[in-house]
């Protein structure tokens, strides 16, 4: 196992080399250059080539970009042009307010998909499954921004019993339920696609497991059926939603983009939004790079999991 | 699992059962259209920074409350030599910045040199991209310890107004020798508040300072939430999470004009939005040509259905806000398309066909989409035949700032300045043709034009100086190198519990004299 991690983890090396030359890239294909991003309506071509060479970008691409890995690789990863600030310090906060709102987002999912499916599966075609499935379509048809002004204008605006946007009250404030009081709408927000892509592949892997012998074997012991769902057709069910949720925890961290935008959350999402218009380039390469590497690990620790609940995956 | 329901059940009731409070009283929340990128005034190059620094810093000059007139603030008084070139300024006694260190002719010396000296020893902690602001200033120079000496190059008026920007703004040296490179998130000013904290996206907070040389806030704290997204800023001003929003959408200027738990304030800026017209090649080397375009367009109707409201019409390129230099005398060129088609046939310019540069959207450039399909519409009605070629912002940029050559008629274009000189200095005189370094990208030339900028530009008197202004504005008037077509106004909503508020029209977010109790 631990040598199945480890080649796991040596080929992410390659992924993430090939995604920042891809990142580097784009940023230099895109129009518009970072120092008239700064210099807004200032920007004289003598000024432009003045920032240009405080900033080290005169140079060609592949030398901006030697310079750039290099540091990296000894830990560096420069100074954002727009923040004024280490690159580092800023994506290591940012990224943590990410990881509370999509581990949140996660949890949530996570249990009412699974729950949602399997009472769909054991349903099947009855009015509680008609009525998940519905809402299942709804979930994942709905554009999450759409949804999140939505709730706001909702709990924050009519009822005004939630906070419409940030992460803890402006002044004062700070603990643990202002956060969660701060946290409930866009974790709801984030969660409720991938909820129903979680509910429907629940209920399909239900569908398959209950049909087979095991689960006859099972219910002619006389075991309960609450028994039978739950410790022996859903045992089996869930190895194959585990990938899944692996891909979702992915899929919630990049679907915080939108959510982060649109509650203000301080996360890596919003940003990365904010860097790519500013064409902040060191900001952009650390913070997709960050995010990249995590979805490669949660696929890894997915798989891992998968391997562990179900011995016919050992390696 | 039904204990796990159970459990996030409670936990949601508890979270949502106390009603959100209201922002806590004399504390303020200002709901800014973005993070800040630095609050360092001299590296700062955006409004929604500037609009932090103003109340955390001082400059030597500053404002007067509601005009673009210059009046003390750090300096008590300034003496300007008959050349124009030595600029003496006597500082205030007994200020000390919010760590504690003096305030002296030192420290400005210090600011000024870390800005324009590359051998300063904190010419490091830059860039600073608007320093050309003070590319006049030769020397800055100690004479006593409240008295400091500027001496430029050459005679520069607009150097007192530039002093008022935040680009003037005096920070404290012994911060900046602290910080270094990280001085930007770690401000030290004289000012009305003083930098608490900063939270990456999430908020600056400034506490009163009671020391404060012009009188403490009645506020306790200034609190500054970056909310990127216009329709949640709206849903926090709504739901009372912020006392103040800046840049509300023309959408929902209405709805919180009709509610009498907000405030609305309007204010028209510096800026001034035209459409340059190619005086070298093509129909419009014709004034009369040019004057039809003027006369073609209908610029009530940009303004109040596209803008809706948001801007008032332009006739000049000097923007009223500049009420000191502005030529009261002018009218805008009324909407009229019969003398249009009369001025065309006059010209003896039949169905002249020009090609319109327009950009999808960029710094001060409002609706341009919108406004150059409507400017093209106004046109052609007329018997022009407008064909419009739209780009990118920077792309636009890339094209027009080395001038329209043979590729096009007319383009588009906005400015917003802290000094009347700017803009008629960079885009109307004749040195100022793209060859030679300006922004004249539609080669107007008038010597009388060219005179009264250069006299204006070294008049250290304000009213002669103002006189000039006006006397340029008539002719640029009468010539119509441009289509003059609107000064956008800044517009606010606070809650109605917030006293005293004023937007200026410098555009930038004074909060000394704000109260909510």
């Amino acid at each position: 196992m631990l040598a199945y991690i480890a080649k796991r983890l040596l080929a992410a090396i390659p992924v993430l080399f090939g995604l920042s030359i891809i990142v580097f890239g784009i940023m230099a294909l895109i129009p518009g250059d970072t120092a008239t991003a700064i210099l807004g309506a200032y920007a004289t071509p003598e000024n432009v080539a003045r920032v240009n060479r405080e900033l080290g970008l005169d140079r060609t691409l592949p030398e901006q970009y030697w310079v750039w890995i290099t540091n990296v690789l000894q830990g560096d990863f420069g100074r954002s042009y727009n923040l004024n600030r280490p690159v580092l310090d800023e994506i290591l906060e940012r990224y943590s307010a990410t990881l509370v709102l999509a581990g949140v987002s996660l949890v949530l999912c996570s249990i009412f998909g699974l729950l949602a499916g399997i009472v769909s599966a054991v349903r099947q075609f009855g009015w509680a499954d008609r009525i998940i499935t519905f809402f299942v379509l709804i979930g994942i048809s709905m554009p999450a921004f759409w949804l999140g002004l939505l709730l706001i204008l909702l709990f924050a605006v009519q009822w005004r019993i939630l906070p419409a946007s940030g992460m803890f009250a402006v002044y004062g404030g700070g603990d643990f339920m202002d956060l969660l009081r701060h946290l409930i709408l866009p974790a709801v927000t984030l969660a409720v696609v991938a909820t129903g892509v979680i509910a429907r592949l629940t209920r399909a892997s239900m569908l398959e497991v209950l049909r087979q012998d095991f689960v006859r074997t099972a219910r002619a012991k006389g075991l309960s059926e609450r028994k039978v769902i739950y410790a022996h057709a859903f045992k089996a069910a869930f190895v194959n939603v585990i990938p899944v949720i692996g891909i979702q925890a992915g899929f919630v961290l990049g679907g915080a983009v939108y959510v982060e935008t649109v509650f203000q959350w301080p996360g890596i999402g919003a940003m990365l939004v904010n860097a790519i218009s500013t064409r902040d380039i060191l900001l952009v390469q650390g913070g997709v790079l960050l995010v990249a590497a995590s979805y490669v690990l949660f696929n890894l620790v997915a798989d891992v999991c998968q391997a562990l609940l179900d011995p016919r995956l050992k390696t | 699992m039904k204990i796990l329901l159970r459990g996030v059940a409670l936990a949601v009731l508890l979270a949502a059962a106390p009603a959100v409070a209201q922002t806590p009283p004399n504390v303020l929340v200002v709901g800014q259209i973005a993070e800040p990128q630095t609050l360092d005034p001299q590296v700062a190059t955006a409004v929604n920074d500037f609009r932090i620094a103003v109340n955390i810093y001082d400059g030597l000059v500053r404002y007067a409350d509601g005009t673009l007139e210059v009046e003390p603030a750090l300096a008590t008084d300034w003496e300007i030599s008959e050349d124009g070139l030595t600029y003496t300024f006597n500082l205030r006694e007994g200020v000390t910045f919010h760590d504690g260190t003096p305030f002296n002719a030192e420290a400005v010396k210090f600011n000024f040199d870390r800005m324009l000296d590359e051998n300063h020893p904190y010419y490091d902690t830059g860039p600073f991209p608007l320093s050309f602001n003070f590319a006049a200033v030769d020397s800055v120079n100690v004479i006593d310890e409240f008295t400091v000496e500027f001496v430029l190059s050459e005679p520069y008026a607009p150097f007192l107004s530039n002093l008022a920007y935040p680009t003037g703004l005096i920070v404290s040296p012994a911060a900046v020798e602290q910080y270094g490179e990280d001085y930007g998130r770690n401000p030290v000013g004289t000012g009305p508040y003083r930098f608490i904290e900063w939270q990456s996206n999430t908020r600056v907070v400034a506490e009163a300072n009671p020391d404060y040389w012009d009188g403490a806030p009645n506020l306790e704290a200034v609190v500054f939430r970056p909310i990127t997204d216009a329709n949640t800023r709206v849903a926090e001003m709504l739901s009372g999470g912020i006392d103040v929003m800046v840049e509300v959408p023309p959408d929902n200027v209405d709805q919180f004009a009709s509610d009498a738990a907000f405030e609305v304030y309007e204010q028209a800026g510096p800026h001034v939005w035209y459409v340059m017209l190619n005086a070298q090649h093509g129909p419009f080397t014709d004034k009369l040509v040019r004057q039809a375009a003027n006369y073609a367009v209908n610029k009530e109707a940009l303004v109040e259905d596209i803008l809706q409201g948001t801007a008032t019409v332009a006739d000049s390129p000097v923007a009223p806000a500049f009420n000191w230099a502005y030529n009261e005398g002018l009218e805008p060129y009324p909407y009229d398309p019969a003398m249009a088609e009369e001025l065309l046939a006059e010209a003896g310019v039949e169905n002249p066909s020009v090609t319109f540069y327009v950009t999808e959207g960029g710094s001060g450039m409002l609706d341009p989409i919108t406004m150059g399909t409507a400017i093209q519409a106004d046109l052609e009605a007329v018997g022009f035949d407008v064909a419009i070629e739209t780009y990118e912002w920077n792309t636009f940029l890339g094209i027009v700032n080395p001038g329209l050559g043979e590729d096009a008629d007319m383009a588009e274009m906005a400015w917003m300045t802290n000094d009347p000189d700017v803009l008629p200095y960079l885009t109307l005189r004749t040195d100022a043709w793209p060859e030679a370094g300006g922004f004249n990208s539609s080669y107007y030339s008038n010597p009388e034009v060219d005179e009264l900028l250069e006299a204006a530009r070294v008049e250290t008197d304000i009213v002669e100086r103002g006189n000039l202004y006006k006397a340029m504005q008539e002719i640029v008037y009468e010539d119509a190198p441009w289509i003059f077509v609107a000064n956008w106004k800044q517009n606010a909503v606070t809650s109605a519990a917030v006293e005293g508020f004023a937007l200026q029209p410098s555009f930038l977010l004074e909060l000394a004299d704000v109260s909510k109790p």
